[in-house]
């Protein structure tokens, strides 16, 4: 069977200001990410003829078109429940545009994520005692964090982890966020001292450790290999991908360990033809600091436990080894739910960085906790 | 560490059974009768081999603490007046996992493989909770 490598590319990116509170509604952020990205990519809203979107997005895919004056839309999608939407969704888009299903395929992601509803608080994913959240909420486990910082404080256990660990990957970002304008930590540099005195939200993760949450839109455009070679910019290749559903995972059945990174590793680099060694940047969907560490281990950066110490010494910074969310990543940048960081890879890709990894030619991207990811090449 | 004022659990016809016998301070958990196989939460299959020939165990209630987190700031209104709060999963005997709180134990003091068994918290008519203490 043929596969998806190399027959799509991401042609167009877009991004509004990130804020911590915008004033402007979800719809209207979306349509000038959405608009940005189009002309990024040198096209006209006309030429797009598909929408996908992250099922938790308020903005329907009829309302963007709407507002794009686009009057229908040949192929539409989404992709849920929460996070770990992105790469799935630039999948589909791939499969459509590389199948004829469309021409040129929008992804989007607008959300009042600090000044609506806060994903830190619970109000997003609260179940109500419905469901498996009936055995987790009422012990008063509710928000993200407290399950990142549970499989945090098993890594320590296990693998002599520590919390300077954790700060070096807050850390690494920060100075990254200090090298981009767009990020809202822009400026703002913290110390190791800094990151140890810091208020201890759910132990042993601090508020250094934990996604920015933000105001702000991204999109991209996707379109076929083939289109893509007509395209004002470089187009950065889709050359390999994969999701991974783990089932029951976390607290309801089976490993905390049972991350989608680690199921889908093999066949992302497999598909793709590469190894982790070839791979220049990443673009990891960090919610949490902690994830970095583990998800260094799952894709086969360094081994199982190893993730610690990987991350010292400015191994994961800018003129180290591996350098990851150079944009600042939702630790210092913004939270939009990974899809700034695939816009990041893109620009890094490009060559257009603020936080240029010199000669960057293939990078990886992922979404969640490994629920899909991309390896993306110039 | 009462539970009140977090969602409560509402059962379905999936784990009514569970929270029935909490009523009654027995603890079950879902076997499979094909391949032994604990699992929980209670699901109307087998994690392992799908089967839907499970049935009703009572836990001995053992176990030990697998990890834990204390939540220190009020990131959501629930915690409000609450904290620190301590949230710990504890691997049974029989080998799963349950998401609970510990009771009379100062939250500084949990530690990955303390011993534990579980008592029972009765939040109202409907619902009794299963917690742990720990043992010496």
């Amino acid at each position: 069977m043929e596969s998806l490598k190399d027959q799509a590319a991401i042609v167009g990116i877009g991004e509004t200001v990130y804020t911590r509170d915008s004033g402007r509604s979800e719809l209207s952020m979306a349509v000038e990410a959405a608009k940005t990205a189009i002309a990024d990519a040198g096209l006209e809203p006309k030429d797009i003829d598909g929408i996908v979107k992250f099922t938790a997005d308020s903005t329907p895919q009829g309302e963007l078109a709407a507002c794009l004056g686009i009057p229908y839309l040949r192929y539409y999608g989404e992709l849920g429940p929460l996070g770990g939407a992105a790469c799935g969704l630039v999948i589909q888009a791939a499969m459509a545009v590389s199948r004829g299903l469309a021409n040129n395929v929008v992804i989007y992601r607008s959300v009042n994520g600090r000044s609506g509803a806060r994903y830190g608080s619970g109000v997003v994913t609260t179940r109500r005692g419905e469901g498996n959240a009936a055995f987790t909420e009422p012990y008063g486990l509710l928000v993200p964090g407290q399950s990142s910082a549970l499989r945090a404080r098993r890594h320590m256990h296990e693998f002599g982890t520590t919390e300077r660990h954790y700060g070096a990957v807050a850390l690494a970002f920060r100075k990254h966020a200090c090298l981009n304008p767009r990020a809202i930590m822009y400026g703002r540099p913290i110390t190791m001292e800094d990151y140890l005195n810091a208020k201890m939200f759910f132990d042993p993760l601090r508020i250094f450790d934990c996604a920015l949450e933000a105001d702000g839109a991204n999109a991209f455009v996707v379109t076929s290999a083939e289109r893509a070679s007509d395209i004002k910019h470089r187009p950065v290749y889709i050359m390999g991908s994969a999701q991974a559903l783990p089932a029951a995972s976390g607290g309801s059945g089976r490993s905390w360990d049972d991350s989608g990174a680690s199921w889908l590793a093999p066949e992302l680099f497999g598909g793709a033809g590469v190894t982790p060694k070839d791979i220049d940047v990443i673009g990891f969907y960090d919610h949490f600091s902690t994830v970095i560490i583990t998800k260094l281990e799952d894709y086969g950066f360094c081994q199982r436990g190893e993730g610690g110490p990987f991350v010292e010494e400015g191994r994961i910074e800018l003129g180290g080894e591996i350098p990851v969310n150079t944009s600042g990543g939702h630790l210092s940048e913004a939270y939009l739910q990974g899809m700034n960081q695939i816009i990041e890879v893109v620009r890094q890709l490009r060559g257009d960085s603020h936080a240029q990894v010199e000669n960057a030619e293939l990078g990886l991207v992922d979404s969640g906790d490994g629920a899909g990811a991309l390896i993306l090449r110039r | 560490m009462t539970s009140a004022q977090f969602p409560l659990p509402v059962p379905n016809l999936d784990n009514q059974e569970f929270f029935d016998k909490c009523r009654e301070h027995r603890l079950v958990l879902r076997r499979c009768r094909d391949c032994a196989l604990f699992s929980h939460p209670p699901r109307p299959n087998c994690l392992n081999c799908a089967s839907d020939n499970l049935e009703w165990v009572e836990s001995k209630g053992r176990g030990v603490v697998y990890t834990f987190t204390i939540t220190r700031q009020p990131v959501s209104r629930a915690f409000e007046g609450r904290l620190p709060w301590a949230v710990v999963d504890v691997k049974l005997e029989e080998g799963v996992h349950l998401i609970s709180n510990l009771v009379d134990c100062d939250p500084e003091e949990i530690e990955i493989g303390m011993a534990v068994e579980v008592v029972f918290e009765e939040v109202n008519a409907e619902i009794t909770l299963p917690k742990f203490k720990r043992v010496s």
